[in-house]
């Protein structure tokens, strides 16, 4: 059998990006907290407010760490895999690549030294100033990489002279017209990333009876926080979807699972598409809600997959199963955000322990909701790679083989599988050790004293025999 | 209009990027290299700990060598990175480990000795990778209609498996006598001892390298053997960064052996570009053949030059921050 470099490739990508941005994903919304309780710290010198920034920055340090060595790998996968697209694309995407480094990379990396290793190096303000410039290096990063991926969505600001792209409009190019809902739309995704993750954990503390002080604090101000964007979110996924309506119709056409276009369209909860026969068996829908949704009339037209050739059409079970999921998720993150101030008002928050145990389940779910949105937006625009101008095929790599491009796909899942599980073992950790104040002296007294790095906690389980003793039983220390 | 030539401008940034990056993360993955063979596990620590506050920012320079190759010469960007696919692979594969080991090794108790590894070896892979590329580089590569059309394996020769070897032994230099200027005590002691044979296996690959060259490309010899005398300057200088490293060392000097050697790396390195100038995908296309558009160009250079002096000051500042010698035992918070 002859192996496929082009489907390899696209594996190859895909598991490359979604491994990726699961990190940055979750480091913008966390910067953005450490940030806030640096500022804390700083204005009420309140002990709290540092205890929980030192915890929550060993985190940040370990899943950065894996998002940076992900990332180098992102920004050569272009020229290796699909050197025709590189080629093709460069006058716009290398430019905006390149921003995104001198801007953000170069600021992110920097300042994360002095945030990780300086408090002791630099005045307290100097520290909160670090703080500071790595929550707005993610920040200016997702701005960068946000407009490159829409503009491969909705292409605009260009001309084509001989195949190449040839930028007429920058600011056309960059604020495409997906733009400003794909930012919106990823940036309240990495707040709430980041929110419930901390929520899930220190409910998880709270359960213990750990630190209540500080990890009641840290939930509360992530209730808030939910409360607020969650519903948001919906109301720019709506926006979003309104915008991929009027640029992309065959994507969510796929979304909705509609083969044909019609009026009165149902909003389908349950479907099982069949691409090969063009139908969707065991429908379970809503009447007209479709139509509704999509263009504010009951009886609005809603385009469907019969208006482009079958091998033109996305992966229809893909596209339509992940887009479920995502909203299911978005709406149990609205239900849990609105619990919470329902429970907060009865005075119950503290000791609910179903909605506590619930909050700790919830801190996988925006990861993915992340992902599964990640495969609408993606796989719902093939065969294009740029929508409308070059497909998948046009785009590969003229050289490359079958074979070859196998072996680096083994390869990558090989390094990231343990990178990943080793990165996955060690947060456990840091998250088994909490916030409590270890005794150091004890412990060190053995050995020469080693120095630290970000996070300074053993690597494997029962090292440390007072570990557990110290943990378990305390909650103010 | 074309007021400037851009093509031109974008040759000298991309080429001050890159040495930027050769310079900043060559220090610390010569530290990687030099692992396996420090006095003791206390010396490791001390070794990590140099490097660990800036190795991020260092790497960030072959990130932006990525993005502005795509940005400022497409050509190059897809010529290079489709011939070289299997050596971009091992050299990113070693960067995710060393990158890792950074964060893990240090809270490894009973598996630390594989964190060790994974920082040594990964850092070796890179480092001969990336010395590998440049020796591809001086090779050529096979195009057509500005497509790589030659095979998987075309990079792989002895001549690039010696500047492989070559940017091991460079990288392992500047990491000795980074680890004099940072360290102290019998650490110090350790590098300076090692400084000087690290010296001689350069200089014996680099000679064997230039002695090759020629061979390899007839461009490169015309341009070493025609009337351009001042092409021989550079050797010269490099010979003179050498001895100075070789007397500073001897003096016991803390500073100037890691400034010496920076100078070696950047005579060197000069040495190359004007062997090889103006291709930049030998033997077929000029830096102006591989240039992107002008309006790209002009773009990226107008923000470029306001931000890469800022980079530049706040780059310092963190090794402003970090200065001074690092100590066993010493934590940073």
């Amino acid at each position: 059998m002859e192996l496929d470099p082009l489907i390899l490739s696209r594996i190859q990508f895909a598991f490359v990006v979604s491994f990726h941005a699961i990190f940055p994903v979750f480091t913008i919304g966390l910067a953005a907290f450490i940030a806030v309780l640096e500022g804390l710290a700083y204005k009420t010198e309140n002990p709290v407010w540092v205890k929980l920034s030192a915890f929550w920055t060993k985190v940040f340090a370990v899943v950065f760490g894996m998002g940076v060595v992900s990332g180098i790998v992102m920004s050569f996968q272009f020229g290796t895999n699909w050197s025709n697209f590189a080629q093709a694309s460069a006058n716009f995407l290398g430019p905006i690549l390149s921003y995104e480094v001198i801007t953000a990379f170069f600021l992110e990396a920097a300042f994360l030294g002095v945030l990780l290793f300086g408090r002791q190096k630099v005045p307290p303000g100097l520290h909160l100033f670090a703080a500071i410039m790595v929550a707005t290096g993610t920040f200016i990063s997702s701005f960068w990489i946000l407009s490159a991926n829409s503009w491969m969505q909705t292409p605009a600001g260009y001309e084509l002279r001989e195949g190449v792209i040839h930028v007429v409009s920058w600011s056309d190019a960059i604020f495409n017209p997906s733009f400003p809902y794909r930012f919106l739309h990823m940036a309240l995704a990495s707040f709430l990333t980041g929110g419930f993750v901390v929520a899930g954990v220190s409910a998880w503390y709270l359960l213990r009876g750990r630190e209540v002080e500080a990890n009641r604090k840290a939930l509360s101000m992530c209730l808030w926080l939910l409360l607020f964007i969650a519903p948001a979110q919906a109301v720019v996924g709506d926006f979003h979807g309104l915008n991929t309506l009027e640029h992309q119709p065959m994507k969510v056409a796929a979304m909705e699972g509609n083969w044909e276009t019609s009026r009165d369209v149902p909003l389908l909860l349950f479907a099982l598409p069949d691409q090969i026969n063009q139908i969707n068996r065991f429908e379970i829908g809503i009447p007209s809600l479709a139509s509704m949704i999509l263009t504010h009339e009951w009886d609005g037209e809603v385009p469907g997959l019969n208006e482009v050739p079958q091998d033109e059409q996305p992966p229809v079970a893909l596209v339509f199963w992940s887009f479920r999921i995502m909203v299911g998720l978005g709406l149990l993150m609205i239900a849990f955000a609105v619990t919470g101030l329902l429970l907060r008002a009865g005075g119950r928050l503290w000791r609910n322990t179903w909605y506590l145990q619930g909050l700790r389940f919830m801190s996988i779910a925006p990861f993915i909701a992340v992902l599964t949105g990640w495969f609408v937006t993606e796989t719902g625009r093939a065969p294009w790679l740029i929508y409308g101008v070059m497909t998948h095929a046009e785009g590969l790599t003229p050289s490359l083989t079958g074979g070859m491009a196998l072996f680096t796909l083994i390869g990558y899942i090989v390094v990231y599988g343990l990178v990943f599980s080793a990165g996955i073992y060690y947060l456990m950790r840091v998250l088994y050790v909490g916030l409590e104040d270890r005794d150091e002296g004890e412990h060190e007294a053995e050995r020469p004293a080693r120095p630290l790095s970000a996070a300074h906690v053993p690597f494997e389980i029962g090292d440390d025999e007072n570990e557990t003793a110290n943990t378990a039983t305390q909650g103010g220390h | 209009m074309e007021l400037f030539d851009l093509p031109l401008i974008w040759a000298f940034i991309i080429g001050f990027g890159i040495i930027m990056y050769v310079l900043m993360d060559g220090f610390d993955l010569g530290v990687g290299i030099l692992f396996p063979f420090a006095p003791n596990e206390e010396a490791r620590d001390t070794m990590m700990n140099t490097v660990a506050p800036i190795w991020d920012g260092n790497e960030t320079w072959l990130v932006l060598g990525g993005a502005g190759l795509l940005a400022a010469f497409p050509l190059v960007y897809s010529i290079f990175l489709p011939a070289l696919y299997l050596g971009v692979f091992l050299l990113l594969a070693g960067l995710i480990f060393r990158g890792v080991a950074f964060e893990f090794r240090f809270k490894a108790r009973t598996s630390r000795y594989l964190w060790n590894w994974a920082f040594a070896g990964g850092s070796t892979l890179a480092s001969f990778a990336q010395g590998a590329v440049v020796g591809a580089y001086i090779q050529g590569f096979e195009t057509e209609n500005g497509v790589y059309v030659g095979s998987a394996l075309d990079w792989l020769t002895p001549f690039t498996v010696l500047t492989g070897l070559g940017m091991l032994a460079g990288y392992a230099l500047l990491g000795s006598t980074w680890l004099i200027l940072k360290t102290e005590g019998r650490l110090q002691a350790w590098a300076y001892r090692i400084t000087l044979p690290l010296l001689a296996g350069v200089l014996v690959v680099f000679a064997i390298i230039s002695v090759w060259t020629p061979f390899v490309d007839d461009l490169v010899r015309n341009r070493w053997f025609s009337n351009l005398s001042v092409i021989w300057l550079l050797p010269m200088l490099t010979l003179l960064c050498a001895w100075q490293i070789f007397r500073s060392v001897r003096n016991r000097s803390e500073g100037m052996p890691f400034v010496a050697t920076m100078g070696l790396f950047i005579t060197t390195y000069l040495g190359l570009v004007v062997s090889r100038w103006p291709y930049v995908v030998p033997p077929d296309y000029t830096l102006w053949e591989a240039a992107s558009a002008y309006e790209s160009q002009l773009f990226l250079l107008l923000g470029l030059l306001f931000v890469i002096p800022i980079v530049l000051v706040y780059t310092a500042w963190t090794y402003w921050v970090f200065r001074g010698k690092v100590r066993a035992g010493e934590g940073y918070h």
